[in-house]
Parts: structure tokens; sequence; C-alpha cells
């Protein structure tokens, strides 16, 4: 437990060091913001400079940066220059809508990816292994914004099974009462049987769009992981014991090859954040990544960095959660 | 007396990348209720494949192409699976050489005596518990109630394989395979494990088949050897008649290349050449030809090498006998 604790310390300075990352990175950008927001014909020179003035950007860079971190302190991720909104109040909307798009990909692609990997690896060179290997390479070579247009080409042009992808929620409906934000979860809490249908339903093609993504790594990982535990001796003495084929598959070499694969899981949890970004961006979905998006294209300082910020935050805790898990599966770890 | 384990005219291959490995040719021994018999070969001569093979657990690599492997009386090779599964760890059970690694690494070591245990039984909870305390307490581990809680990873190499000794005794087995138990063991920790080995072999009325390429550990531990070559048993006798007068001149080569039983160093000598290789398809009918000084015409004739008797318990698979 004392590793879990340091582990979470460990994370504060990697916090600090991609707060002055982002920030100077922010700055090095091209193009003047304060140009760019003026930008009116009629404004004269005098103006821009004003504008720069409000917007702190004739101050030095360590000023700026101290009052920088002085407002995030506070919680205060700074105002979008595009939409004059709290950056926070931004993301505090925003953010469920890419978690709940992430994590039930996520799940998704958990649930196929390992028993495709487990089967694979029982049968290596079978028909199964030889297809989990097909799948597993298109799902790769595929970029997701190609998938997702496919899909929805199939499902909502052609067969005309699920809805238009126009974001989280048929505008026709009501948003369900907030308690999580997840409209799934909502309307189920507030026992709107049709919002929740209709949610999922908006869910489904971004979500299998991300997972068939995610799907690859997990798939593959398994498998090598399953091969790499049957092979090993432990399992030589647990079929010579005779104990069952069940027990030896699922107890004895499944939890040994988790270890491998709670690693990846991590890794393509992070980088299905980044993927984020182009599948918000096919099916309008008001997330975190279409928002940062315009805010590069903007040269929208504070939601930027916010953006980052929030990333490596959750970057960092997912990290912390695969140690966590480790730690659980292998008592090694815990030394 | 009728074998307990009677192995006969068993061949196993390999399918590898380079050929096939024709690992064991028409191999016959029994082994009988509660001896002891050490199988003594160099690396590569087929000790461990007879032992995976009478266990059913080759790797996929390997294919069984003839013979039989009858266990009171009964062919294990005709044996269904699930019937093959419940034999197993009753019937004969095995230890192995590098116990740690043989040991699950995420598991209790209690919990996977446990499991063996519980597998071949109907006992309660309770009962597996208080069983699998008083298996390590037979294989004298100290403060079993905590050791049973330790992951491998916590135990010394020496604990490691009394827990596996613990795990192939935990079902009372007629015939206990000992794969290179002491093999990267300490000495002392060697002299301790074959002890105990010996002493619950004896206990439990348990044969014990010592697989090794130590022949003073096995000359010190067995009533019987049986001496491997290339797939071949080449000479099976009892331990004080094959040290007395070994018979095959592979033996003989053997025994004047071991420290112990050489006398002075100066007397130790190496046996020529090297094992054939077995993914050759011209194979000699017998495999020592090659490296052996009493070559004849006759010994390259076709036909299968037969053991035959020269002695009382004696056999050995030579045409040329000195």
């Amino acid at each position: 437990m004392t590793r879990i604790g340091l582990r979470v310390l460990s994370a504060i300075p990697t916090l600090f060091g991609v707060v002055v990352i982002t920030f100077l990175l922010t700055r090095v950008l091209p193009g003047d913001p304060a140009v760019f927001f003026a930008s009116n014909p009629s404004m004269s020179a005098s103006d821009i400079a004003a504008v720069r003035e409000n917007l702190g950007l004739d101050r030095p860079l360590y000023d700026q940066f101290l009052i920088y971190l002085g407002n995030l302190a506070q919680g205060n991720l700074g105002r979008s220059i595009a939409t004059g909104q709290p950056v926070a109040a931004e993301f505090a909307r925003r953010l469920p809508a890419s978690a709940e798009l992430t994590l039930l990909a996520f799940l998704l692609a958990v649930v196929v990816a390992v028993p495709l990997g487990l089967v694979a690896a029982l049968r290596p060179g079978s028909l199964v292994d030889h297809a989990v290997r097909l799948i597993a390479t298109l799902g790769v070579s595929m970029p997701t914004f190609v998938s997702g247009l496919l899909l929805i080409h199939v499902f909502y042009f052609r067969a005309g099974v699920l809805p238009e992808p126009i974001g989280r929620l048929d505008p026709f409906l009501f948003e369900p009462a907030r308690v999580t934000g997840f409209l799934t979860i909502d309307a189920l809490i507030s026992g709107e049987g049709q919002v929740f249908r209709a949610a999922l339903l908006q869910l489904l093609l971004p979500a299998v769009t991300m997972a068939l993504f995610a799907l690859a790594p997990l798939a593959r990982m398994t498998r090598a992981a399953m091969i790499a535990a049957l092979g090993s001796d432990f399992i030589r003495t647990a079929r010579a014991a005779g104990l069952s084929r069940g027990r030896i598959v699922l107890i004895y070499a499944l939890r040994n090859a988790m270890l491998p694969v709670v690693t990846t899981m991590g890794m393509v949890f992070s980088y299905m954040l980044g993927a984020n970004v182009l599948v918000e961006r096919v099916f309008s979905w008001p997330g975190i990544g279409a928002f940062a998006i315009d805010s590069i294209v903007n040269l929208d300082y504070a939601p930027l960095q916010g953006f980052v910020l929030v990333m490596a935050a959750i970057f960092i805790a997912v990290n912390l959660v695969v140690d966590i898990v480790t730690v659980l599966i292998d008592p090694r770890a815990e030394d | 007396m009728t074998p307990l384990l009677s192995i006969r005219a068993l061949s196993v291959e390999f399918d590898t990348r380079h050929g096939t490995v024709h690992a064991l040719d028409r191999l016959s021994l029994d082994i009988a209720p509660g001896e002891i018999i050490g199988i003594i070969g160099e690396s590569g001569s087929g000790k461990s494949v007879t032992a995976h093979a009478v266990m059913g657990i080759l790797d996929r690599a390997a294919r069984i192409t003839g013979g039989e492997v009858l266990f009171q009386g009964e062919n294990l090779l005709e044996m269904g699976r699930r019937a093959r599964d419940g034999w197993r760890g009753r019937g004969a059970s095995i230890i192995f050489q590098n116990p740690r690694a043989a040991l699950n690494p995420i598991r209790a070591v209690g919990d996977q005596i446990a499991d063996v245990v519980a597998r071949h039984s109907s006992l309660s909870r309770r009962a597996i518990r208080a069983r699998v305390l008083e298996l390590l307490r037979h294989v004298r581990i100290p403060d079993p109630e905590r050791r049973a809680r330790a992951y491998p990873f916590q135990l010394s190499g020496g604990l490691c394989q009394r827990i596996g000794i613990a795990m192939a005794l935990a079902c009372a087995p007629r015939l206990l395979i000992a794969d290179e138990p002491t093999t990267g063991l300490d000495v002392t920790t060697q002299a301790a494990i074959m002890a105990l080995i010996r002493e619950r072999a004896r206990e439990a009325g348990t044969a014990v088949a010592l697989i090794t390429h130590d022949v003073a550990l096995a000359a010190g531990n067995c009533d019987r050897l049986a001496i491997m070559h290339a797939g071949h048993v080449v000479e099976v006798a009892p331990t004080a008649a094959i040290l007395a007068r070994p018979r095959h001149p592979y033996t003989a080569g053997l025994l004047r290349s071991v420290p112990s039983l050489a006398g002075s160093l100066d007397q130790l000598q190496a046996i020529p050449g090297s094992m054939p290789d077995l993914r050759r398809p011209d194979l000699p009918p017998c495999r020592f030809a090659e490296r052996c000084p009493r070559r004849l015409p006759r010994c390259d004739a076709p036909g299968p090498l037969a053991l035959t008797a020269c002695g009382p318990g004696h056999l050995v698979a030579c045409r040329n006998l000195p």
C-alpha cells in the first residue's frame, strides 16, 4: 500500500511539468491571438494593443505563467477567447460526453478482444486464430475517421437502423436531469426509458468505431500473453496434477496473462482519449476532443492548455489504476 | 510380479521446423510397485520425453507414433481425456526441476496444493485445508500455516521443491516421477530433498522414477538403474549389478566418466563422439554404434535392437556383448 501512496505522490511533479510545458508550447504557436481576436478591418493598432493588454499578453512570460498558476490553484482554467465562457465550465459540460463515449468503447473493446485473444491462443494456427488476426489488422490499419464514416454509411445511410450522427441525443428529446453527466445513466436514474434508448443508439456507432481501433492491440496482447502463460512450467505442473482444463486456462493461465494485458489496457485507454478528437468530429460529438481542435484553429490558449492538462491528469490517473490493478493481481509487485 | 507401469515399444517424434526428431524409438521399460528406479542419460537422450509421455503432458509438437504405456494393465494412451485427468495425480504424478518456475507465481502455494487435493476428492473446505497443512508437515516445511499463504517468490528453491513434492504426493499416487528434482539446488539441499522423496515414497509404497544425468545420485538412491541413450534404453539392471559389471559399452563409458566412481581423477574418461542427430532419417538400429569401440558389421544389420537378458534382472540392448 505504501507503494501506491508513493505512486500517487510521484504524479505531482509530473503534473507540474505538464503545466510548464503546455504553457510554453502554446506560447510558441505561430500567430498572434490578439490580432486574430481583433480581426476586424476597422480596428487600429491601438485597438489591438488594448486587446493584448486585456488578455495579459503584453506582460513578460514569467508573469503570465504566475498568473496562470494562481488561477489554476483556484480551479480557474481561464476564459475561452472564442466563446467567452470559462474553460472550466466548458469542460464540465463536455468531459462527461467524452468520458461516456470512451468508457463504453473501451468496455466493448475489452469484452470482445480478451475472449478473442484467449480463443486464438488456445488454438494457434486455427481458423479462429486467423480470423482474429484479420480483424485486428483491419482494426489498426483503418483510421478511425474512415471506419467511422463507413459505419455511418452502412448503418445510418444504407440500413437506416441507427440514428443520424448528430451528437449525443435526438434534438427533439430533452436531456434527463443531470446527475453523472452520462446521458444513458442519467436517463436510467430518472426512469426515462425512451431517452435511454435514444442516447444509447447515438453512442453505439462512435463507440464501435473507437472500439475497433482498440481491439487489435488488446486481442494481440491477450493472445501472446496467453500463449506464453500456457507454455510455462507451472501450467505443465497443473496439467500433470490433473487439474481441469477450465481451471488451468482461467485460473492459472489467464490470471498470469492478465498482467501484460492490463498494462496494454492502460496504454490503449490513453490512446483512445487521443483518438477521440477524430471520432468526435465525425459524429458531431460535443466532447472535449472537438473543443480542443476548435481551440487550436482559433489560437485559443486557455482551452488548449486546459485540454492538455486534463488529458495529462487522466493519463496519470489511468497509469495509477494500472499500477494498482497490477499490485492486486501480482503479489510480487507489492515489494 | 506384475509391473506397475509397463512401457512397451514406445515411439515419440517431434515435428520441428528443421525436420522430425525421432526422440524415442521403440522404448521399453517396466517399473515395479514401490521400487525406486533411476533413469539415467545425457541431455536429449529422451528421459524427460519418456516421463512426459507417461504423464500425458507432451507438448503440441510431439507425436506418439507407436507402442503402449500400461498402468496396472490399462493402456494410458487409449484412456479418454477425463479419465486421464483423473488418473494424473492419483495414478502417477511428477515433480520437476527448477521448482520455483514449476509453481504458479501469483497463487499462494497452499492454494495450489489445495487445488490438487480438491480436484481428486470431495472433501470440505476445512478438510482440504487440514490436508494441505498435513502435507506441508509431511514434507517438513516449518510453520506450515504461515508458509501456506506464501507465494513461490517468497520461498527458497529447496522450499519450493518441498511444495512441489507435497503437491505431487497430495493424492497418494502409485508412481512418482522425479524429473531432475535436485538440479539447481545446492548440495545439502539436494541430499535433504532426495532423503525426503525416498522416505515419503517408502512410507506410502509409492514407486519412484528418478530421472537424472547424475549417475552418482541415482546409484546412491535407486534399487535399479535404466540407462538411456538417444531415445533407447540400452541397459537395465539392479544398481549393484550395473555398477559391478556394466554390459553395454555406453554404460561402461558413462561409469568411467563419473568422478566419484572412477577412483582418481586421472582415471576419468570421456565418451568419444556425441549423440547422433535424432533428425537423421538414416539412424542405425543401434544409435550408439557410431561412437562404439566394439562396433561390428552385424551391429548395423537392419531390424530393431532388442533388450535381451544377460543376468538376473539384467537387460541389455547390444549385439556384441563383451
